[in-house]
């Protein structure tokens, strides 16, 4: 990765632009040509630099609703909870982490009645001996991004 | 809020990723069944209602050098929430920071994505707020497997 990789992907990720030659314009910006961002943004994809360009949505805003739910899966369960947790399209984000609550996921469904139907199948169908829901009651702050560090 | 089938189509697409080509908006049109126009027009205005927070790159944050990342849950004061919460989002390293409910099996009510080189830069950081800010009781929660990661899927049910 140069320099200009990281300047590249230090300003889409504040913002791509919404234009008709977006590429050229990012090109403007960091001087070079459309046809070189192109180039650019695809080694990087094809190196495991990025996830994906596109839009991050509101779930809220469009009806649905979201929450953070943890578990308490005592180890011998734990494989064959994971896969009962990962099977539901409604749950994004899944992690185990190093606590007694050891397993950490997100729920988005059309309702909160819908989230709780989820949650309690888990409980009941799983080897989890508790799941909490965690819904959000606040946001003071929603990632913007990744700050690489550029040459001066 | 009422959609269209072609909207819904295209908030699809935008889950998805870009087209990387000259007019990836007009390829998106031709796609969602719009002109190149209205799917800017479209995209502006969602971003301007907030149905779009963001038009942008998603990059791989560990591959980038950022390998270190805790959750940090923090027991706050009820009357001290709203005030730390904004305090911390300030923070350059701390990428999420949320409010969520207390329970008598789970006591902490603020919660902070904190990213770092290391797994000690990452608690280090903890200490210092918990300083700063006060905090007795808190705990610092590191992924150690990344179970699943599936990039948001609205409207993947029929329902246009």
């Amino acid at each position: 990765m140069d320099n200009t990789d990281r300047k590249l992907l230090n300003l889409l990720q504040q913002d791509f632009p919404v234009t008709a030659r977006p590429f050229d314009a990012v090109g403007e910006l960091i001087g070079t040509g459309g046809g070189e961002v192109i180039e650019r943004l695809q080694s990087l994809r094809e190196r495991g630099y990025i996830r994906r360009l596109g839009a991050s949505l509101n779930p809220r805003k469009l009806g649905y609703t979201s929450t953070l739910a943890a578990a308490k899966v005592p180890p011998e369960h734990l494989d064959a909870t994971i896969e009962y947790i990962n099977s539901f399209p409604h749950i994004t984000h899944n992690y185990e982490r190093d606590d007694e609550f050891n397993i950490w996921f997100t729920v988005i469904a059309k309702s909160e009645s819908e989230i709780e139907l989820i949650l309690e199948d888990i409980l009941e169908n799983t080897g989890a001996t508790e799941v909490i829901n965690l819904p959000a009651t606040s946001f003071y702050k929603i990632k913007v991004g990744f700050r690489l560090e550029e040459d001066k | 809020m009422k959609l269209t089938h072609e909207e819904i189509t295209l908030l699809r697409l935008l889950q998805e990723d870009l087209p990387l080509c000259d007019e990836p908006f007009e390829e998106l049109g031709r796609r969602a069944g719009m002109s190149g126009d209205e799917v800017i027009s479209k995209i502006r205005e969602w971003k301007e209602s907030g149905v779009v927070r963001r038009v942008g790159l998603f990059i791989r944050h560990r591959k980038a050098g950022f390998e270190a990342n805790g959750m940090a849950v923090w027991d706050v004061a009820e009357e001290k929430l709203d005030e730390t919460g904004a305090r911390l989002a300030e923070k350059e390293n701390i990428s999420h920071c949320y409010a969520r409910p207390r329970s008598e099996r789970w006591p902490f009510r603020l919660y902070t994505m904190i990213h770092g080189k290391t797994r000690d830069e990452v608690l280090a950081e903890a200490r210092a707020i918990a300083e700063s800010e006060q905090i007795e009781n808190y705990r610092v929660l590191f992924s150690t497997r990344e179970l699943k990661k599936s990039d948001t899927k609205l409207f993947m049910e029929d329902e246009a």
